[in-house]
């Protein structure tokens, strides 16, 4: 079942798109300096974003 | 689902102060996993550093934290678990701090095969002072003190530790987050000294000088030249050439551990 809740700590992030860039599902995209988790639906939950996130920034829930 | 790293970091610490991309933040979290899977009582563990950014990392973690001198963790870290033996004490620091002022250390505290577990974050720089080249600098790069590339052979962490008697010895890079904590979690629990070195990106001070693109260019390249310990036997030189082995690369569980001979000692002279 794919699908999760992508929650992302705006004070935290630095807008590196390490997450965006590594996501294998292109779930998650850029608003100029923030990421941002347009497709939620089409998540995995590989973590991939959560684990590479160098700023505590990204969390991935079930959902 | 979602990792709880925030219980091992200290209240209002984070946003941390790593500049955007700076894989520092992917090897902390790491660590904080490792010490979840180990189970580590944070009341009873040592995180010790020098100086440089990744010297920075003790300062946010909720554990007994040291942010000793400039190359000076591992002399500080043997130290504390000289006097308390039964504490579980990780060094963390930076190529800098703990291959050139540090080296000393770093190699005597590996011949003493003290139980101490180090990450070496591996940037290939001296980051937080603005890109000077570091003994780990790959030859040709440019640093702010090699404006027409650095000159000097580069010193291989893991290979230094392994010659200087280190009893765990690992490699991985932060493209490799699993991989991270798989490999901290081993060297906590080995008896002896145990150093994973993490390769790892600087994209202030050494990835701008050095035309990388972008941080991805670097995190990308981590991720393509890295080559498991098992798949390597199988690979020719030509194959091999600038790639790095990933994983284990040495693992004595033999070799007596220091505390344990100081203890024996002491209680040897206390009879005589
Ligand atoms: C005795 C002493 N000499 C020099 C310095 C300046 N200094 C601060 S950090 C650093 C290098 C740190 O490099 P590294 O350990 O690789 O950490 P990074 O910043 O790359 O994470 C230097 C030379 C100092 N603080 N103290
Ligand atoms: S968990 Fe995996 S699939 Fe889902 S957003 Fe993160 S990187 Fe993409
Ligand atoms: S990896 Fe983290 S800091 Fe970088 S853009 Fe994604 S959420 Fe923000
Ligand atoms: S200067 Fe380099 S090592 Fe220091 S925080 Fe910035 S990217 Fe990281
Ligand atoms: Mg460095």
């Amino acid at each position: 079942m794919s699908g999760a809740r992508i929650e992302v700590i705006e004070r935290n992030c630095k807008g590196c798109s390490i997450c965006v860039e590594f996501c294998p599902k292109n779930v998650l995209e850029m608003d100029v300096f923030l990421v941002t988790a347009p497709r939620p639906e089409d998540c995995i939950k590989c973590m991939q974003c959560e684990l590479l996130c160098p700023d505590f920034a990204i969390k991935v829930h079930d959902e | 689902m979602a990792y709880d790293y925030e219980s091992s970091i200290r209240p209002g610490k984070l946003p941390h102060i790593w500049c955007p991309g700076c894989g520092h933040g992917i090897v902390m979290k790491g660590l904080i996993r490792a010490m979840d899977t180990c189970e580590l009582d944070r009341k009873n563990t040592a995180i010790v550093s020098g100086i440089g950014c990744a010297s920075r990392l003790p300062g946010y973690l909720d554990a007994c934290t040291l942010h000793t001198a400039h190359g000076r963790a591992a002399a500080f870290a043997t130290g504390v678990k000289m006097a308390k033996p039964g504490m579980n004490v990780i060094c963390v620091g930076g190529d800098g701090d703990g291959t050139a002022i540090g080296g000393n250390h770093f190699i005597h505290a590996c011949r003493r095969n003290i139980d101490l577990t180090y990450v070496i974050m591996n940037n290939y720089i001296y980051g937080m002072t603005g890109g000077q080249f570091s003994p780990c600098t790959p030859t040709g790069m440019l640093a702010s003190t090699t404006p027409y590339g650095n000159p000097d052979p580069v010193f291989d962490i893991s290979k230094l530790a392994i010659g200087a008697g280190a009893t765990f010895v690992a490699r991985t890079t932060a493209m490799h987050p699993r991989q991270i904590d798989k490999l901290i979690t081993q060297g906590i629990k080995h008896k002896g000294m145990a150093i994973i070195e993490v390769l790892d990106d600087c994209p202030t001070s050494y990835g701008r000088r050095n035309k990388f693109r972008s941080v991805i260019d670097m995190m990308k390249r981590l991720k393509d030249n890295a080559v498991p310990v098992k798949a390597a036997a199988k690979m020719t030189p030509e194959q091999l050439e600038g790639k790095f082995l990933t994983g284990v690369l040495y693992h004595d569980t033999e070799l007596p551990e220091y505390c344990e001979q100081y203890e024996a000692l002491t209680k040897k002279a206390q009879n005589a």
